[in-house]
């Protein structure tokens, strides 16, 4: 099986000719590439055709509605959800969710899953050996505030093994989905934790090849966030592709969020 | 709301990973409709990889206007009544790389239209989403003026046109790579 060093020169020879072509006028990168043979899993499930232009149409240009009939409050809290407390440091991770005109998603799903504090999950493919929480299940759920604010209270994930190549580990991160105004900014992706010693190493990360976009997905260390003898504070915005619909003023003052 | 001169760049989407399962998937998920009811027909197809073997570990989310071509804005797609048509639905294909939709027939959104259903894909060792679309097979006229099929060669067009099955339901399936690979979309 491939090594640890084998993987990172790949890393390093994809980061260095992108840095080279940067250098010579090539726009700067903004999503994971597709085609990113260092994570061995996707080399046969990237599309090998470029993604065909289309301007989104009718439902696409409308997303579904949830509410608050959909997501209980207490959702947001992964630490209350069972009998006794999750080991763990407490953290709390907030933020906005913005379209790419700045302006905020209100009354849009949220949704996490995470490792515990060990860097398991609770699932059945997970082969890790190490402790399951019986007090944390490591899901969350929340619908945006009218400013398209969201916060959750939860531990902070273990880094954790998987079998990509020798002494693979993945950072510490949570997963996170979120929907916009429109069904075409639908993401999934993964918010990481500053400073984490993992990144150059690992090739989930690395896919992004552009340092500036990698770093969008890690949050910052927010001081104000953090509460007195409870829970450190992380703060992490998302900002999801511009919106192609003709807005309305009053959707465009967040009126059409659920405000309940 | 003032203007805004400096567009945000978008955060960057990553792989759903292998253990989303505990995670997205919920109760009646991929059921638009209850299994059964009137005008309910079945979405069903299998997610393949490059070397035409199923995916085990994909997860398709439905987003569609309802028979008569309205968009629908109702709440309740994760906590269904039974009754509420919301439009969206997700569904985890199983072992055997096959997912499974109860819905309807969309209807088109405009006369003449050709109706489809947006489809957005998510796989464990797949870097970021893709989108696409499920069109109805019926409507040649519909389908020929399509401004998205009209400008596909024949050979990728089929890909995105689902067959009818014998029970009224639909078949389509996704290729991520190879032969007969499936169109996905860039809106951007
Ligand atoms: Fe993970």
């Amino acid at each position: 099986m491939e090594t640890q060093q084998d993987l990172s020169a790949e890393i390093n020879a994809i980061g260095d000719a992108y840095a080279r072509a940067v250098k010579d006028g090539a726009p700067a990168e903004t999503q994971p590439r597709l085609d990113y043979a260092p994570y061995r899993s996707s080399i046969l499930r990237h599309p090998t055709k470029s993604l065909h232009h289309a301007d989104p149409e009718t439902i696409e240009l409308y997303s579904p509605a949830f509410g608050h009939q959909d997501v209980h409050a207490l959702e947001a809290d992964l630490t209350i959800q069972h009998n006794g407390e999750p080991q763990g440091e407490r953290i709390i991770v907030a933020g906005k969710v913005l379209d790419g005109d700045g302006r905020p998603v209100a009354g849009q799903l949220v949704e996490i899953w995470q490792a515990n504090a060990s860097g398991r999950y609770i699932h059945k493919r997970d082969q890790h050996p190490a402790p399951l929480d019986p007090n944390f299940t490591g899901v969350g759920r929340c619908i945006t505030g009218p400013d398209g604010s969201y916060k959750f209270t939860t531990i902070k994930p273990g880094a954790y093994p998987w079998k990509n190549h020798v002494n693979a580990w993945r950072p510490a991160h949570i997963h996170f989905s979120m929907f916009g105004t429109d069904f075409t900014q639908r993401i999934v992706t993964q918010m990481y934790f500053p400073g984490d010693q993992l990144f150059p190493l690992d090739p989930i990360y690395q896919s992004i090849v552009d340092q500036d976009a990698r770093d969008r997905l890690v949050a910052t260390y927010d001081h104000e966030l953090t509460q007195p003898e409870w829970a450190l504070g992380y703060n992490w915005d998302i900002v999801l592709t511009g919106s192609k619909r003709t807005w309305t003023e009053n959707e465009a003052l967040g009126a059409a969020g659920d405000e309940e | 709301m003032s203007n805004q001169t400096t567009k945000l760049v978008p955060t960057p989407g990553q792989t759903v990973g292998p253990f989303y399962g505990y995670a997205l998937p919920y109760e009646k998920d991929n059921e638009l409709l209850a299994p059964g009811s009137p005008g309910s027909i079945r979405l069903q197809g299998t997610v393949y990889d490059g070397a035409g073997e199923p995916v085990p570990d994909a997860i398709l989310e439905i987003w569609q206007p309802d028979a008569d071509g309205n968009i629908v804005k109702q709440t309740g797609s994760l906590v269904r009544d039974g009754y509420t048509f919301t439009g969206w639905g997700r569904g985890s294909v199983g072992y055997s790389g096959v997912y499974t939709f109860t819905t309807v027939n969309p209807g088109p959104t405009s006369p003449g239209a050709a109706p489809f259903i947006s489809v957005v894909v998510f796989a464990r060792g797949l870097m970021n989403r893709l989108f696409t679309r499920i069109y109805l097979p019926e409507n040649q006229e519909a389908l020929a003026k399509d401004p998205l099929l009209s400008s596909l060669d024949p050979e990728r067009r089929r890909t995105l046109i689902a067959r009818r099955d014998p029970d009224g339901g639909l078949t389509w399936d996704v290729r991520l790579q190879g032969e007969g690979e499936t169109v996905f979309l860039d809106f951007q």
